[in-house]
């Protein structure tokens, strides 16, 4: 076994985090000085435009371009060669695995986030201001820290499948057996097999939907507690009378982008069934299309359904802050 | 979202009469059993794993885990070939682990600042059209991250140019100067969720404290650094976190910006390539799956109690 | 992110005593040692290395597929090439090779090289411009080196673009022979036989057959090598060829009834799944863990490439007397044997002299010699020394492969769009062994071929 480690080899790329980190104050320090110099008095226009500027600016390149050119490469062919004008939209609503694709996706936005929601809400709750409090966080907290690809792992382990005379490797199948019944291929059969899958989702994420609502609890002003518990308010009447009022904005915050982060989810799809068994989903099917089988436009088609699906959410937005500026 | 909103009822009215017909008999009791059977659901697949990644490899493969209880038998071979295995690069998961720090540190701060200040122009510096750009940053959450990976690598790699124009240059970076590149990636992915979760908090504070701040004569840049970052100190800790180990489990944008080789990759990478060609290496996937665990698990740790603190500060402010 | 692996390729995996070995003898990154003293041994050893020549300081960047411990096995094997030559090459496996070279590619930031395991691959590739023709050196060794079967699939409309690397033999059957021996069974050497058998073996309790096509995003790619094996018998090798170009529809009732003789054995719960449970439990098993029920009585064929070798629990004796080994899946006829195999091509996205050098070097008897004499490795290279072979099995596959009287056919699935061949194929294949019928499933492929 070769136990040498060249320290002296791995120093440049030390000195690059340390030019990253110095290049990162120079930028913050900057920034704030241009502001401080900018008086106050001014149009307001200065102010904007450094605060803006570089998220903006990365913005653009990263993502705004992108998505323009998404757009554009929808309506060409797959080497984007030539104009098609309509064709990926129209194969991508034809074919005959479309309707699948979508049911599933639409099966994955609509549970992932309640389910999310409510089992984080009711776990920050429970273990408010108890005396294990960091450590029953630390334990649900314990999937997020585990990549997509090791909960996949996981997750396979616990759904994995020997005939009935064999022995069990997987947990579920262990359970079924030890209660009497014959094992299952769980990942195998439509629909129920996507709601396997979305139990995976919901482990993974609902450690941030308890950290945040958890926090935004802790946010409650403590007078308004009082008031209500000197009403004789029962945990029951507390829990949504007082403490789901005061933290909707961070129950929205979770919902809206455990919503958005299931539409673009393709890592569990991926590594847990490859998107068979009709299990496939929107983003998994456009990684497929537009880089595994080169038909560019066909993914780019999915790409821009995708942010067709968001408009929702975000129509939702735009009525709240009308609602907020009033 | 309109689909979602009977089930959230239907879920919650159900659980109003359960929990509400206990409560009156059991209280604290039942919430505890509730939040122990949560905790115990969620923690069994991953200890589970923990078990299977100190089995023997013959075992993985033909028995339960659970197994171990009966016929304990237990190895730290799994973790030895991860760490220190001999295939490709010899024993440097260290090497891949700093490449792992260094990609990290940067991709948190960079995305942590800029959507500050962008939260903070969006949230108290009013201005014509506000309203339209932070709802298009967050309509940007959506851009599949994959649909953005050439346009991006097509800008490191050959610059900008606009009908034949060359308005930048290729990055043309090698070695170390190369994660550069990553941290850009990074942070442009991270901005429209980092501006999302910050506006939301900022947008919150009492606007008579800005108000007052302003009356004062303090700067945009006083009040962002006296004022709000003290208030939204829990939120950057909770954006940080999650960009944190977004950004350590990543292995997408490390593999196209990063490449694969021990110079720059990331540890996600490399137990990518230790999987094998021919996969089901169950024993090094799990003890992987496990040292890839721990940093995040202690960057987690610390910062909860910051989080307290912060918000500590934060209510006796406010 | 898929941590599983893709399939098909040459899975070269050396024991682990082998691999110690190797890693003892190189730590991988560093900068070759200068030969200080004994010039005269140094240019000896250079000696075959004179026709790349010198390209001091240069350096060429490989992209894979190939991970791991055979990786290692490449980066060993061109030690003395980068000596003698002066140059580096640095060498990158990973396991999303035919979505990351795409992206790298439109990028504008492609490897130098890259080993493309699908034909089809290259050719799409090929036709975006993208690659670059090969020397007139890199087709003189190809032409010399391999078959005219070979030298065609790295010919795209009359230029030749990339020489052959690695191969595997696909047309094994896997069987136990102490379990032949002990119960009195024949090697089949015609499918009737195999029939016979395979009812004989039914008879006894045993389930004959066990199978396993799950590969992660992958699935299904077993089962395509099953039918694609059946086809080239069935068809013969131009109709074979002829279903590849889609010049046969994929629902034509010729191929409705190659399907359904595969079916006769692998939707049969009678004859699978032996070890692991009825016909659909094939769905779910890892193609890694297919045949491993033979090692344990509980089956008794397993229909999978010559690379399977790797795949055996350890301690497994892969020989004729041995624990395991294979023989060919036979056809009708006795006398006719062609062959299903695959293996990669090393394309060029660029034309420095540097890149050619390594191109030419990868296209020579000579490292396809020395890449053996480190690990299990097969080569459809005619220079190939069969001395050379680690075990039984790539020794079998190497002759079958080197006899002049082969008719070899590359994996169709490989020489497709793919969009089928990647994509509807496998999914089609994987829903068929899930309880869809053949004639459902061939209908829903044909629909999916790209029209253009």
């Amino acid at each position: 076994m070769n136990l040498d480690f060249d320290f002296a080899a791995e120093q440049p790329k030390l000195l690059q985090l340390l030019y990253g980190v110095v290049a990162f104050c120079a930028v913050v320090a900057l920034l704030l000085l241009l502001l401080d110099r900018a008086p106050m008095r001014q149009k307001a226009r200065l102010h904007i435009a450094i605060l803006l500027a570089p998220a903006l600016l990365l913005l653009t390149i990263g993502l705004i371009v992108p998505a323009v050119r998404t757009t554009l490469l929808s309506f060409m062919s797959g080497d984007g060669a030539s104009w098609v004008g309509l064709d990926n939209y129209v194969w991508m609503f034809t074919q005959p695995e479309a309707v699948t694709v979508l049911r599933n996706t639409l099966i994955w936005v609509a549970l992932v986030p309640v389910l999310v929601t409510t089992v984080g809400l009711l776990y920050a709750v429970l273990v408010d201001r108890s005396r294990f409090e960091s450590v029953a966080k630390s334990l649900v907290f314990l999937p997020m820290a585990i990549s997509f690809v090791g909960a996949g792992i996981i997750w396979k382990f616990v759904y994995a499948y020997r005939p009935e005379e064999s022995e069990q490797i997987g947990l579920l199948n262990q359970i079924v057996v030890a209660l009497g019944g014959t094992p299952q291929q769980w990942l195998l059969d439509p629909p129920v097999n996507t709601l396997f899958l979305i139990v995976v989702m919901v482990w993974i994420q609902a450690g941030f939907a308890t950290v945040v609502l958890s926090a935004a609890i802790k946010g409650i002003p403590a007078e308004i507690v009082e008031a209500a518990r000197l009403d004789g308010a029962t945990p029951v009447q507390m829990f949504f009378r007082v403490t789901l009022p005061s933290i909707r904005s961070a129950v929205l915050v979770v919902l809206v982008t455990q919503s958005i982060g299931t539409l673009k989810l393709f890592d569990i799809v991926r590594t847990m069934t490859g998107g068979q068994f009709d299990t496939s989903v929107i983003a998994n099917e456009m990684y497929n299309q537009a880089f595994r089988y080169g038909e560019t436009g066909k993914g780019a088609a999915l790409a821009v359904f995708l942010f067709v699906l968001v408009t929702p959410i975000v129509v939702y937005q735009i009525r709240q802050r009308r609602e907020a500026v009033r | 979202m309109t689909s979602v909103s009977p089930a959230v009822t239907a879920v919650r009215s159900g659980a109003e009469q359960a929990t509400g017909r206990v409560r009156k008999r059991l209280s604290g009791r039942v919430a505890s059993a509730v939040a122990i059977v949560i905790a115990v659901l969620w923690t069994t697949p991953t200890f589970g794993l923990f078990l299977s990644s100190l089995r023997p490899e013959d075992q993985i493969k033909t028995t339960g885990w659970w197994s171990f209880f009966s016929d304990p038998q237990l190895t730290l071979e799994n973790y030895q070939e991860v760490l220190f295995g001999t295939s490709s690069s010899s024993g440097k998961m260290a090497s891949f682990l700093i490449n792992s720090i260094v990609i990290t540190i940067p991709s948190v701060l960079f995305p942590l600042a800029f959507a500050a200040f962008a939260a903070y122009a969006l949230a108290w510096v009013p201005f014509r059209g506000r309203n339209w750009v932070y709802i298009g940053i967050f309509a940007l959450q959506v851009v599949p991250m994959q649909m953005a990976l050439v346009p991006l690598l097509s800008f490191f790699s050959e610059g900008v140019s606009v009908f034949g124009l060359q308005l930048m240059p290729a990055w043309e970076l090698e070695g170390p100067a190369r994660f550069a590149q990553v941290w850009f990636a990074h942070t442009c992915f991270a901005l429209p969720l980092g501006v999302f979760l910050l506006h939301n908090f900022m947008s919150e504070l009492p606007g008579e404290l800005i108000e007052a701040a302003r009356v004062d004569g303090a700067t945009h840049g006083r009040i962002f650094r006296r004022v709000v970052l003290p208030l939204v100190a829990p939120a950057l800790a909770t954006f940080g976190i999650f960009q944190f180990l977004w950004v350590w489990n990543d292995l997408l944008v490390a593999l196209i910006f990063a490449g694969g080789t021990p110079d720059s990759a990331p540890m996600t990478v490399r137990l990518a390539q230790m999987a094998g060609t021919r996969g089901n290496e169950w024993q090094r996937l799990t003890a992987g799956a496990f040292v890839s665990l721990v940093i995040p698990l202690i960057v987690f740790l610390s910062m909860q109690r910051y989080f307290v603190r912060g918000l500590l500060a934060g209510s006796v402010k406010g | 992110m898929s941590l599983l692996s893709r399939p098909a390729r040459a899975a070269l995996v050396a024991g682990t005593a082998g691999l110690a070995l190797v890693a003892t003898g190189c730590g991988s990154s560093e900068p070759s040692t200068p030969a200080a003293g004994g010039g005269a041994s140094t240019s000896a050893e250079c000696a075959p290395f004179e026709q790349f020549g010198k390209h001091d300081g240069k350096k060429v960047s490989i992209y894979s597929p190939i991970r791991d411990t055979e990786a290692d096995l490449f980066q060993q094997t061109w030690v003395p090439f980068e000596k003698c030559t002066g140059m580096k090459i640095s060498y990158e496996g990973t396991g999303e090779f035919e979505a990351q070279i795409q992206v790298r590619a439109d990028g504008g930031n492609p490897p130098d090289l890259a080993f493309f395991p699908q034909p089809g691959l290259l050719e799409r590739f090929v036709k975006a411009g993208k690659l670059k023709p090969a020397s007139a050196e890199v087709k003189k060794l190809a032409e010399q080196n391999w078959s005219a079967d070979w030298v065609k699939y790295g010919t795209i409309d009359g230029t030749f673009y990339a020489a052959p690397l690695g191969a595997s033999v696909k047309s094994f059957v896997w069987y136990s022979p102490g379990m032949f021996k002990e119960k009195g069974w024949a090697v089949p050497t015609t499918w009737d036989e195999l029939m016979t058998l395979t009812n004989t073996i039914a008879g006894t309790g045993i389930k004959p057959w066990c199978a396993g096509i799950e590969s992660g995003e992958a699935t299904g790619w077993p089962a395509t090598d099953w039918i694609e094996d059946i086809l080239l018998r069935e068809l013969g090798p131009e109709g074979y060829d002829d279903w590849v170009a889609h010049k046969i529809p994929f629902n034509d009732p010729k191929i409705v009834a190659a399907v359904d003789k595969v079916g006769a054995i692998l939707k049969d719960e009678k004859f699978v799944n032996g070890g692991y449970g009825p016909v659909k439990s094939i769905a779910s098993t890892a193609f890694q863990e297919g045949g491993v029920p033979i090692t344990e009585g509980k089956c008794a064929l397993h229909r999978q490439a010559s690379f399977y070798a790797n795949f055996w629990p350890e301690g497994t004796k892969v020989a004729e007397d041995g624990d395991v080994f294979a023989f060919y899946l036979p056809g009708n006829d006795p006398a006719k044997k062609p062959v299903l195999g695959a293996g990669e091509f090393v394309g060029a996205f660029a034309d420095r002299p540097e890149v050619q050098a390594v191109q030419a070097y990868l296209a020579t008897g000579d490292y396809a010699n020395a890449r053996m004499k480190l690990g299990t490795y097969v080569s459809a290279n005619k220079g190939v020394d069969i001395a050379n072979a680690q075990n039984p099995i790539d020794k079998l596959s190497i002759e079958m492969l080197q006899d002049p009287n082969t008719v070899f056919r590359f994996d169709g699935s490989d020489l497709m769009p793919a969009a089928v061949g990647a994509g509807t194929f496998w999914k089609g294949m994987t829903d068929w062994i899930n309880g869809k019928d053949t004639k459902t499933v061939l209908d829903f492929i044909e629909a999916s071929w790209p029209k253009s």
